[in-house]
Parts: C-alpha cells; structure tokens; sequence
C-alpha cells in the first residue's frame, strides 16, 4: 500500500548496523565452543573477550567488570534478585527504585517486596526526575541497593545518577542503574556516575537482540543467577553465544567512534520536528524533560485524538511510531510512565513516541510534518473532543 | 503500508480508514435523540445521535474518541442500524456488532461495548423528549465502571455475596481502579444494596 517507509521507533528496538551485519556474519562461522581448550574453541573465546574489551571501552569500565546475559531485562533481574538472596536475613533488607522504571525492574522489586524484602517507590516530578528530596529520606543505613534507570524509554528524561549514587553511598547502600536506553545515544562512564552495576541491551544501539550484558564494578560480588557451567564467571551457565556477543562488540566499537556527532545529527532532527509540530497542531503537549532528554526521542500527546489510532493512520503512512496509550497494551491503563509525571489520564491516552535512529535521514522529518497534521485533524474531527473543543 | 496483517478484520480497517456517518454538523443533523457514553479518560467515549420516524431509526450518526475498533465498531453500528424498530435497535447486543465487523481481538471487546450503549442510550433520550413510556428500560444492566465494565447488577451480585465495602468490592471487581470517576456512583449503590440486602448489619 505504502512504497515509503519511515522507522520512527528505535527505542523499542534500532536496526542491525551493517557492519554489525558484517560481524555476526563472520561470527557464525566460529561455530567452535568457547569453553573448549582447543584451536576452535580458542578462535571463539578470542572473540568473546575482543567483545567485552568493546564493551568496557564504551563505558569506561575494565573488561573483567562485563557479564553478558540475554539482554536487558535479565540484567535487571540478575541484579535485583541477588539482594534477597544477600539481604533477606541481615540488616540492610531495603530496595529502592523509581515509579518509571521499566517493567523488568519495577515488577521485580514489587516481587522481591513480596518476599520479605522492603520495597520503596521514589516518585518523579513532572519532568520525569525523580525526586532527590524524596529520594534522601527513604535511604538509610538499611538500604541495600538503589536501582533508578539512567535514561527513561518512553520520555527520554535522563536522570542525575551520579547524585542519586551518592546518596546511595553515603548510607552504604550499592547503586544500580538501568543504562539500556542510554548506551550508544549518550555517553555513560560508570566511574563517572559512580554505579557499582549497569545493565545493557544490544539491540538498543544497532546490535542484535537477545545479548546485553551487566557491569559488576571491581571487587565486588553478585550470585550466581543460572546455575550449571563456569561460563561467565560461575554467574550465568550455559554456551556463551558468542555470534550476538561479538556483534554486540562490533556495535559498541562504532557507537565509541561516531556517538557525539551521531547525537547531535538525532537532535537537529528530532528539534526540528517538534518545532514543526508545535507550530502545525494546535494544543499539543511535549512530555519528559527537554532540557535532559535523550537525542532522538520525542513524546507528544495530542489531546482528542486516541495514540492507538494515531500509530495505525502513520502505519497506513509507512511510518512506525509508539504510544502509551491504554488501547495499544491491551490493559486498560495508559503509560505509567506519563501518568507518573503527572499527566492527564486523557493526554496520557493520546500520546505518542518518536524515537529517532542513525538510519533515519531530514527527510523523514519533512514527511511526518506533511501527513501528521491531516492525521490528527481528521481523528479529532470524529472525535467526541470536537464537540467539545465547540462548547 | 504493506506486510503482515494488522490484529484487525478487513472490515474493521475499511471502517476505520473510510468510517461512514461521521457527526459534522450537530445543529444541521438535528437529532431526535442522542446519547454519549464512556469517558476520555478511559480511552474511550461515543455520542450517538438518531433520527426516528414511526418507531423505525431512519438515520444514525456519530463521533467517537478511541482506538480502531471503537472508531469502527460505531462506524458499523451507524450502518446496519439504519431501518431498524427502536425495539429492535434497543436489544442490539456488543456480540452483534463486533459479528458484522468479522470479529475484534479479546482485548478490544471492551471498545464495542460502548456502541449498544449508546444506541440504547439515544433512544431513551429520543423517548423521554417525546414524552413518551420507555417500554425498554430495566430489562439491562448498567455500566457504572467503564474503565472495568462493572455493571449495577454485578454490584448487586457481590453485595449479596457478603460484600459490604468499596474496598472489598474493588478486591472483587477491580471497580474504579483505573479513572476512578465511578466512585461516588459507586458507593450509592454499595449504600442502597447494602440496606437491600442488610450486608452492612450482617
């Protein structure tokens, strides 16, 4: 139906880089497996280990510090879970994290708080920042782990880690943070936040899905999370996959390379298309931070016309966007996110994320400013709000 | 564009891209009854207005905020209730519609609900402006959550089961979790079914 089209969702997922295209290429055929003492397995470990030196590289951590997982969401999981283990019977039984943080942190720490341990939810304002002063007076001296994301997914807010560390420190508690919407779009240097864990996606920054990794700082331990094998430090058994690892590498090579002036390019596009649709649409809305927000990631809600129906007039289009509305996720609540934050349940309804990548080009910035205005206009003028926008 | 199929019938992306009967002009229009359910902040709200000649709707339009099948559901609805006996149109079911559409994902059931009711809810306006009986009326439940769908009757069956406060009515029902616009509504009835059946002295 459509010849164009436009990806405007690179924060569920980025495109493979072609070069990491490239790599996995070449990786598969190091069919050989890594924990073997031999020639083939040799050829692979050496892969894996050019990998976690890539890695370390791109935040400024050493390579001992890098496990890899299957991505994102196990980190988070690998990280929390240890702390019931640790903390269950001893002093230092409190977890601390945000109302925004992504399901795979918040559902954990609400699990672990059903285990016995003691779960605190620090709120945001309404840019998406969580609250320090809230924040200081829930950390004390039994708080075992602070876990607050370094960039939020839907918003793009971007928090002050480094101080929320040091408060997590001065009461000595760890810190955590969830770097996979940072990774490769700013840059993140763990000494320079002061984490002691960070968890990664690959395939948030042009590598393949299903590898990520978690930084453990330098002297300290977690436990083991699936047992059964020595392979990453005794903490996750099973054949590393060494083929997504090394494109995971290959990925974190270029995204050291080429992130400052690659960010830059994402907010001249992503600034002039919000410019564009605040000048075109009246009463619309940027949600998040605009002055710490992530390069490529816009959120908007347009009063009156539902962001499910949005998403499917642009995919009719050829262009993928996201929403945080109810009717998208099959629940019947909208963003938790948004809502967090203080947005209207309604404007929270009608929200939509564009999230740019190193694929898209000022043309695709051209083309959503020609179809998006038809678009909302035509769903507002069938909607009940044009009735009441009359009154 | 092209590729795989939406979660959406055929039918339910023609009416959504093409939706037929759209309300512009509510004074041209001039209904004989019109009615509105749902709320924005439930995602989802509908006004229905008709045109009724000897009992039979002659003309039925609308407007809808929501998702595509709540875009297309009244679409559908504005279609084939054209002709109909208000009778008939009173006892149009949220099955029917989403029959005519080919089908909705489980998840988007919710969404044709609101149709019927506000058909229903049309047609009462265009009774009572009549002065007329509403031979129709009681025969149905009411929603009162619509972010839930708990209806009075639900209410009712839960407080005869020993239910006695909204805190434990929303334990069972999950009733003003989301909006949390129903409350007062809510607590009206918990109070009047709780003198009917004597939960609260229990």
């Amino acid at each position: 139906m459509n010849e164009r089209t436009i990806y405007l969702d690179n924060n569920a997922t980025t495109p493979l880089h072609p070069e990491v295209i490239k790599e996995l290429t070449n990786s598969f055929n190091i069919y050989g497996n890594p924990s073997s003492m031999h020639f083939f397995g040799r050829e692979a470990i050496d892969r894996v280990d050019w990998a976690r030196d890539k890695i370390a590289g791109l935040i400024n951590a050493d390579k001992d510090e890098i496990i890899f997982t299957a991505g994102g969401s196990e980190s988070n999981n690998m990280v929390l879970k240890h702390f019931l283990k640790t903390s269950a019977s001893k002093d230092r039984n409190k977890l601390i994290t945000s109302v925004i943080e992504h399901p795979s942190v918040l559902e954990t720490v609400r699990e672990l708080g059903k285990e016995g341990m003691e779960a605190v939810f620090v709120g945001v304002d309404r840019k998406g920042r969580v609250n320090i002063d809230e924040l200081e007076k829930v950390v004390d001296d039994k708080t075992a782990l602070v876990s607050i994301m370094l960039a939020n997914n839907e918003i793009g807010t971007i928090e002050d880690i480094r101080k929320i560390a040091a408060i997590a420190h001065k009461h000595g508690a760890l810190m955590h943070t969830d770097a996979v919407q940072a990774l490769g779009k700013i840059k993140v240097d763990v000494d320079n936040l002061g984490v002691d864990f960070l968890s990664f996606s690959g395939h948030k920054f042009y590598g393949p899905k299903g590898v990520g990794g978690l930084y453990i700082k330098k002297g300290l331990k977690i436990s083991s999370f699936i047992h059964g094998g020595h392979q990453e430090k005794g903490l996750r058994a099973g054949t590393v996959n060494g083929p997504g690892i090394a494109g995971v590498g290959k990925a974190a090579e270029i995204a050291v390379l080429e992130l400052e002036a690659e960010s830059l390019r994402l907010i001249k596009m992503r600034d002039r298309l919000e410019a564009g649709l605040l000048t075109a649409i009246p009463d619309i809305y940027i949600n998040g931070d605009t002055d710490n927000r992530l390069p490529g990631t816009l959120n908007i809600s347009f009063p009156g016309a539902e962001g499910e129906s949005i998403l499917l007039y642009l995919d009719l289009e050829g262009v993928a966007v996201s929403t945080g509305s109810a009717c998208a996720t099959g629940s019947l609540e909208p963003s938790h996110v948004l809502i967090a934050t203080g947005v209207d349940i309604e404007n929270a309804h009608g929200s939509i994320r564009f999230s740019f990548g190193r694929f898209n080009v000022e043309e695709d910035v051209d083309y959503v400013l020609s179809i998006l205005p038809g678009i909302i206009e035509k769903i507002r003028s069938m909607s009940t709000f044009s009735k009441k926008g009359a009154e | 564009m092209g590729g795989p199929d939406w979660v959406y019938t055929e039918t339910v992306k023609d009416h959504f891209i093409n939706p037929r009967n759209i309300l512009t002009d509510e004074v041209e229009f001039d209904a004989d009854g019109s009615g509105t359910v749902g709320s924005m902040a439930c995602g989802d709200e509908m006004l229905v207005a008709i045109k009724v000649e000897n009992d039979i709707i002659t003309d039925c339009k609308w407007k809808t905020y929501g998702c595509a099948s709540a875009i297309a559901s009244t679409s559908m609805l504005s279609v084939f209730v054209k002709g109909m006996t208000l009778s008939a149109g009173y006892k149009i079911t949220p099955a029917d519609i989403t029959d005519q559409l080919g089908g909705l994902p489980n998840h988007k059931f919710h969404c044709s609900v609101l149709g019927d009711r506000a058909l229903r809810t049309a047609i009462d306006n265009y009774l009572e402006k009549q002065g007329r009986d509403n031979p129709f009326k009681g025969n149905t439940a009411v929603i009162i959550c619509e972010c839930k769908e708990v209806t009075d009757q639900d209410i009712e069956d839960q407080v005869k089961r020993g239910v006695t406060t909204y805190e434990e009515l929303q334990e069972k029902t999950e009733i003003g979790t989301v909006c949390g616009k129903c409350k007062d509504k809510t607590l009206e009835l918990l109070h009047e079914y709780n003198h009917l059946y004597g939960g609260s002295h229990g």
